[in-house]
């Protein structure tokens, strides 16, 4: 998977939810769509991206990443 | 010519709830207000003579054929025109009728060919029958005197014939050309003895405004208009009536035969999406099932530089199954998956989805939908809770306003389009929101009353501005929303629609239409009456597809337009099985009936009837999967029906993804783009070689029966059952209705759905249940599916596809009337004499600016490749924006769209493309390296047919 692309579709999801005014809420949307959307390998590399700094991510999409990453690690 | 394998009734049908009861010689009957006499009688078994009667266009009077008497009234009069009363006791025959009659047919038959042995309606001429009825015995005028008997034919059209000479002027033809299709390319040219049909202006039929939809054919009592193919093959033995296999409309036909051969195929008078009517496609383009194209024996080769080889199905399908089984050894259970298609059947989508699922272990099912409606799916779920439109199509008749979005009706889906000028010329407003000028902003007694001819990519700034008004102008309808929605959802929508950034005003410049023209759009529908929405391709491929669909369902529930007859969502799909090959789990993140694989109790559902376990992840999308097969963990791929080479986007990239894989399959009827890169072929069958159903845009669940025998011997269902009882599943159909039974136990929407009662009522729109056993026309009549109907926020993000210096025009894309999706199957029949080519819409400012003329030669580069095409200068297009249709894989269209896509699904960008255009003169290093690549494939076909 191309980490630019996956970057850059995340953002694109960010743009939509960004525009509640309850940041929790914009957030928790990017990572209930990531995950109900994306393949395992895709939100793996998302995950791993954002442990090497995340270059690229969107601030809430950052946030949303980080909340996948705990899910992640509390299931392994 | 009329097909008499279907009864006539002579007049419509009155739907009108009061009855009368008359008597007709005799006999008393009781039928619906409004009905005719001739209708009334016809029902009760007494056919009164006719000739400018049928029963698909309103009576007209004027052959005198059909005159009756009825006690109390004057003179004879027709029994077309004449309604039923209480009381009334008609006679349809008596001496002086019979004498009345038989003067009549004299005078025709005076001026008619008497070639009837000959003739291609010999057996099925209304004339012929009514000179027997009348028991006509001579013509007293002689043959002599001045006739039309030595007219000369015209055979313009590729499908029909105009033969004057046989035209008895009875003007069904131009009633049909008028009532049912909507066209009025038809008319009445002299007067007097001068009569006859005439194709617009004196012209013929190929060049007039006429688009071959075949109304006036199957009006036509006699040999007048004729399809070639009656006259080459002869008047059909019987019929077998099946579903279209074209567009989302999903016409009932019936396909009517000698044996084994189609002779025609005719639309169903009861089919219930399209009334007895047609377009050129569905009526007269199947041809391509037999066309000698047709790949119908497996083929398997190592390399796609080898020879093809042509094997049984079992050494095919073992092959595959090899193949598969040793990359899931080798790069994991998840590197391989399914592509279904929308042209096929639900039950063959079904077992496809199957197999990855419960064979290959994995959710990597994904289906054609990602590439036209998956923002619908996703953004209707979210806000009705329901993925699929709210109506059927013959709701539009109740219908005030009409808002036509980013869609073309009149070339996508022409027989709806049809129903809907009807309802336009009855009174019905209409807003048209589109970048071109579509047939739908003026045509014959049709002029949109809003035009808002907006800036590519920019529908949500404009779903939004007509929100705006709608929420500040106070024309919410406040106590729908009170008790269907979603309340706190609402007030967070209305907040944010009433931003001033959101006013027509802000966003004039971003949109390019009008304010005042949005003010007049927006008040028009919210205080218009019942007001629906239809849209297409152009609302959905979009980076923001989906928000423009929520934008779409937040103005419907906004303006209280969902839930009852003549309102609603409505989205034009595209192809016959794009609703059917959703609901049947095609999405790698649903099981059928759009479950998330994430949701446990259906996962067991499913995985206690297959005997397996369901993963609890979603799936590779198509995209996705060409990104794992570039990175190299995914490398096995089973593609039915879908040819990904020519109608995704950025065709390069695709390739380059198909080349990396060690196993694609495809299955098809002929051997497309896609199947050039693969490495088993497995022939498929079209829809005329196959049992199964199709679910149309209103959720109409029809059945497809099988005419012919599949030209490979198996029909696809069992091809996929193979592959999966060869890798090891127990998969054992004996029918596809065993398929659609199990569908039916494990999908609560389908829990009624069986092909018995396919069989009883025709049709089903789905939810089909125990609350709904005979089906749903109308959804979200008291609630929403998902409760209370949910607004949400829709903010406008600009596409990052910009035009700059480089690239300063923008393209979009779209279809057109004769041709279908990737054309495989139009471009085999003489639809081409319509459409031969993909040709690029040029704003004659713009062609002027670059120097182009009409019929140039032009380069089109984009930032993703380059293609040629012919140019085509033409005022449809807006300054700065061009068009072009995907019919053909040489164009390379898609080898300049990008890879931009949707934010909630990925579905492609298609609308928007930054462009140049610049006058070449020669092809594009594309298109010659794809001239190369395609003959030789075409080569290593022909060589295994020889050697085979």
């Amino acid at each position: 998977m191309h980490i630019e692309n996956l970057v850059y579709m995340i953002n694109q999801i960010e743009s939509f939810y960004r525009s509640d005014p309850e940041q929790a809420v914009a957030v928790e949307g990017i990572r209930n769509h990531v995950r109900r959307f994306w393949e395992p390998r895709m939100r793996k590399a998302i995950i791993a991206h954002l442990e090497t700094g995340g270059a690229g991510l969107g601030e809430l999409s950052a946030m949303a990443v980080k909340l996948l990453a705990e899910e992640a690690a509390a299931v392994a | 010519m009329q097909s008499k394998l279907e009864h006539d009734f002579g007049t419509p049908e009155s739907h009108a709830k009061e009855s009368v009861t008359l008597t007709i010689d005799g006999m008393t009957v009781t039928v619906p207000a409004g009905t005719s006499i001739m209708r009334a009688a016809s029902g009760a078994g007494v056919q009164v003579p006719k000739l400018c009667a049928t029963d698909s266009v309103d009576p007209f009077g004027s052959c005198r054929l059909c005159l009756v008497e009825i006690d109390g009234r004057r003179g004879y009069p027709a029994s077309c025109t004449t309604p039923c009363e209480n009381g009334l006791n008609v006679r349809t025959q008596s001496p002086k009728l019979a004498d009345l009659r038989k003067g009549v047919m004299e005078l025709y038959i005076s001026d008619h060919p008497l070639d009837c042995l000959t003739c291609a309606t010999n057996g099925n001429c209304e004339l012929q029958d009514m000179a027997g009825t009348v028991g006509l015995r001579e013509v007293r005028y002689g043959y002599e005197g001045h006739n039309h008997t030595k007219s000369q034919k015209d055979e313009s059209n590729p499908y029909f014939t105009y033969d004057p000479s046989k035209c008895i002027v009875c003007s069904r033809c131009v009633r049909a050309c008028e009532e049912v299709q909507g066209t009025f390319a038809l008319t009445i040219e002299g007067r007097g003895f001068d009569s006859r049909v005439s194709a617009g202006m004196g012209e013929s039929f190929m060049d007039s405004e006429c688009v071959s939809c075949g109304a006036c054919v199957q009006a036509c009592p006699t040999a007048t208009l004729s399809e070639k193919s009656i006259i080459q093959m002869g008047q059909p033995d019987h019929s077998v009536t099946t579903t279209c296999a074209y567009c989302g409309v999903g016409c009932s036909f019936r396909a009517e035969m000698q044996g084994n051969r189609v002779v025609r195929m005719v639309p169903w008078k009861d089919g219930k999406a399209n009334h007895g009517h047609s377009c050129v496609k569905g009526r007269f383009a199947w041809g391509y099932a037999t066309h000698p194209d047709r790949v119908t024996h497996p083929m398997v080769r190592d390399k796609i530089t080898d020879p093809w080889k042509e094997v049984s199905f079992d050494e095919a399908i073992q092959f595959a199954a090899d193949k598969f089984k040793s990359i899931q050894t080798k790069y994991g259970r998840d590197s391989i998956g399914g592509i279904t298609s929308s042209r096929c059947t639900n039950e063959e989508v079904y077992v496809m989805q199957k197999l990855v699922r419960a064979v290959f272990q994995n959710n990597n099912v994904d289906t054609c939908a990602r590439v036209c409606h998956s923002p619908t799916g996703f953004g209707l779920k979210a806000t009705l809770g329901e993925s699929a439109g709210t109506q059927d199509f013959d709701s539009v008749m109740d219908s005030d306003v009409i808002i036509v979005i980013g869609a073309n009706p009149t070339d996508g889906h022409p027989v709806f389009a049809s129903q809907m000028k009807k309802r336009l010329r009855q009174g019905a407003k209409l807003i048209v929101i589109d970048p071109r000028s579509t047939d739908l902003v003026r045509s014959v007694h049709i002029e949109a009353q809003h035009h808002l001819k907006l800036r590519p990519g920019t529908n949500v700034a404009i779903l939004n501005a007509l929100g705006h008004v709608i929420a500040t102008e106070g024309l919410v309808k406040e106590d729908y929303i009170a008790s269907r929605c979603d309340v706190e959802s609402f007030e967070k929508w209305r907040n944010f629609v009433s931003r001033e950034n959101n006013s027509p005003e802000a966003l004039e410049p971003v949109t390019g239409v009008p304010a005042d023209e949005v003010r007049k759009a927006a008040r028009l529908f919210a205080a218009g009456g019942n007001g629906a929405i239809y849209y297409g391709l152009g609302v959905t491929e979009h980076a923001q597809g989906s928000t423009a669909v929520i934008g779409i369902a937040n103005l419907a529930l906004a303006t209280g337009n969902i839930g009852r007859r003549g309102v609603g969502v409505n989205p034009l799909r595209g192809q016959n099985n794009v609703q059917g090959s959703c609901d049947m789990g095609s999405f790698p993140h649903e099981l059928p009936g759009y479950r998330h694989v994430s949701e446990k109790a259906t996962r067991d559902l499913f995985g206690t009837a297959w005997n397996v376990t369901i993963q609890p992840e979603p799936g590779l999308r198509i995209p996705n999967m060409f990104e794992a097969s570039m990175d190299g963990s995914f490398r096995g791929l089973y593609v039915m029906g879908e040819d990904i080479v020519q109608s995704d986007p950025n065709t390069q990239h695709v390739i380059a993804a198909l080349e990396q894989l060690e196993c694609l399959v495809v299955q098809d009827i002929f051997l497309n783009e896609t199947a050039m890169y693969a490495h088993v072929f497995l022939p498929g069958s079209s829809f005329l070689e196959k049992d199964g159903t199709f679910t149309n845009a209103e959720r109409r669940i029809s059945r497809v029966r099988k005419v012919m025998p599949p030209l490979s011997g198996l029909g696809d269902w069992e091809v996929i059952q193979k592959v999966a009882q060869t890798m090891g599943y127990p998969m054992n159909y004996n029918h596809p209705s065993e398929i659609m039974d199990e569908v039916a136990r494990l999908t609560p929407t389908f829990h009624g759905v069986s092909y018995e009662k396919l069989e009883a009522l025709g049709s089903i729109q789905w939810p089909c249940n125990d609350a709904h056993p005979e089906g749903t026309p109308t959804m979200h009549i008291h609630e929403f599916t998902r409760g209370k109907g949910k607004f949400i926020p829709t903010e406008y993000v600009a596409t990052n596809e910009k035009v700059t210096k480089r690239f300063p025009l923008i393209m979009t894309t779209g279809r057109i009337l004769s041709q279908y999706n990737v054309g495989a199957q139009t471009r085999r029949t003489a639809n081409v004499a319509w459409h031969s080519e993909d040709r690029v819409e040029i704003h004659p400012v713009d062609a002027e600016d670059r120097g182009i003329v009409d019929g140039d030669w032009v380069g089109i580069t984009s930032r993703a490749g380059e293609t040629v095409l012919r140019a085509l200068v033409s005022e449809r297009m807006q300054p700065g924006v061009v068009y072009t249709t995907f019919h053909f894989p040489e164009s390379g269209a898609n080898v300049i769209t990008t890879d931009n896509s949707d934010w909630a699904t990925n579905c492609p960008e298609y609308k928007v493309t930054a462009v140049e255009l610049t006058k070449v003169t020669q092809p594009s290093e594309w298109q010659s390296n794809y001239k190369r690549f395609a003959e030789q494939q075409i080569n290593f076909l022909h060589q295994a047919e020889a050697k085979a």
